[in-house]
């Protein structure tokens, strides 16, 4: 009953999914099911909240080493929280630009995420330093490629490539678009595309036809 | 950027310090750092559900509830069933609402996977490679484009051993195909963080420059 019940829903929900793709007069089933999707998806942060709430909780209340910044934690969490679901303008909602929904927004969480994206820049680079020799072709055409990308890309490479004798006459950026991002690249790409999809397919076929239960969990 | 009242000057500097407390990591692990990272945890978890509360909760099952669309009290209950993953007693409820929406995504894929992805791909491998009005540096891209695709698409294939002088040399071509391709995305990821620091470094010049303009 507790695993079974579940395949019969998978299987009923993706066939539901696929018939109305085929019939007009069933696509409104379809729409139903994607809002149900989404709200079911947004309950889904909840309980991410409530699992933060119960191991931080848990290490605040056991005053585990650290335990400060786990309470710096939920405190950020129920200010967030209480601001952007409670503080709500007249005629608008929290999201609307001037609210402290906003404001947290753009002075707190626009600059952390921005800060923590650009620090990977630096590890980038390093990790680059040390990862790329040319110790073999298929290593070299890698350094390479990625080489002229990052060189060339930019007003001073292109400066310095112009300033070559004869292959400064070649237009480096044309070379760049249109034989390596979309000859090469646009080559390469498609074909992991074209393979994730078929895997995609294939595992979504098991997973609607019972074969595939691993998302169901362990135990009854 | 300009700073209307001390709350946004005081937002600005807030956001300044935050992003200097992260940089603070390139240095080694420090106390500013982690305060950083979990006000970050923090207020994204808050935010995300914030969003998801406003732009899905409000107008797809309370708004829909209110009015009397009753069908998406189903939904509300799927919702309320996935909490219970939380109480181990109740947890086997959880599986419910996860089944529904593994369904709706492996339909979803089964489906607009192959029509999105690998139909279009297809067809826009299906170039011309010979004809009139072709020019040879269109003829070299569509080359590369057809036949890269098609040795990489062969490198993939595990069921046959990749050896001889045809499949085995198109494999290796694939393998070639794939490492330029890798290697113009990774020189693009490099460049994309990059101009996230440069962002951020704009940012605190910005934050400066409307300082003094409030005071003056």
């Amino acid at each position: 009953m507790k695993r079974s019940v579940p395949l019969i829903i998978t299987f009923v929900a993706g066939l539901v999914m696929i018939v109305q793709f085929y019939s007009y007069p069933l696509n409104w089933l379809g729409d139903l099911f994607n809002n149900f999707y989404n709200i079911i998806l947004t309950c889904a942060y909840v309980l991410g909240a409530l699992s933060l709430l119960v191991v931080n909780g848990k290490k605040i209340y056991q005053q585990a080493p650290g335990w400060g910044y786990n309470l710096v934690l939920l405190l950020s969490l129920g200010i967030t929280l209480g601001v952007g679901l409670f503080w709500i303008p007249t005629g608008g909602t929290p999201l609307d630009e001037g609210t402290p929904f906003s404001w947290i927004f753009n002075h707190v969480f626009t600059p952390l995420s921005a800060a923590t994206y650009s620090l990977l820049a630096f590890y980038i680079a390093s990790a680059s330093f040390r990862a790329f020799r040319a110790r073999s072709r298929e290593a070299t055409l890698l350094l390479g490629s990625a080489f002229i990308v990052m060189i060339f890309r930019v007003p001073l490479g292109e400066y310095l490539w112009q300033s070559i004798p004869w292959l400064g006459e070649w237009s480096i950026s044309a070379f760049i678009e249109d034989v390596l991002l979309g000859g090469f690249n646009a080559a390469g790409q498609r074909a992991i595309m074209l393979g994730a999809s078929v895997g995609l397919i294939s595992v979504s076929l098991k997973i609607l036809l019972g074969i595939e239960r691993s998302y169901l969990g362990s135990g009854e | 950027m300009e700073a209307q009242s001390w709350g946004d000057l005081l937002g600005m500097w807030l956001g300044v310090a935050l992003s200097l407390f992260i940089f603070s990591f390139l240095y080694k692990d420090n106390p500013l750092y982690k305060l950083a990272e979990h006000i970050f945890v923090g207020v994204s978890a808050g935010y995300w559900m914030c969003i998801g509360y406003w732009q899905v909760l409000h107008p797809n099952l309370i708004l829909r509830l209110q009015a009397g669309d009753w069908r998406y009290g189903a939904a509300a209950i799927m919702g309320v069933m996935l909490l219970m993953r939380i109480y181990p007693r109740w947890a086997w409820m959880g599986r419910w609402p996860l089944a529904f929406m593994v369904g709706i995504f492996a339909g979803y894929n089964i489906v607009y996977t192959m029509q999105a992805q690998v139909l279009r791909q297809i067809e826009a491998t299906i170039l011309p490679l010979w004809g009139a009005g072709l020019t040879w540096y269109q003829w070299l891209i569509n080359l590369i484009v057809v036949g890269g695709t098609l040795c990489a698409l062969l490198y993939f294939y595990f069921s046959k051993e990749q050896r001889g002088p045809l499949w085995g040399r198109a494999a290796r071509v694939g393998i070639w195909v794939l490492m330029v391709s890798l290697g113009a995305a990774f020189g693009y990821t490099v460049m994309a963080r990059l101009s996230l620091f440069i962002g951020r470094v704009m940012y605190f010049q910005d934050v400066w420059r409307a300082t003094v303009n409030f005071f003056s």
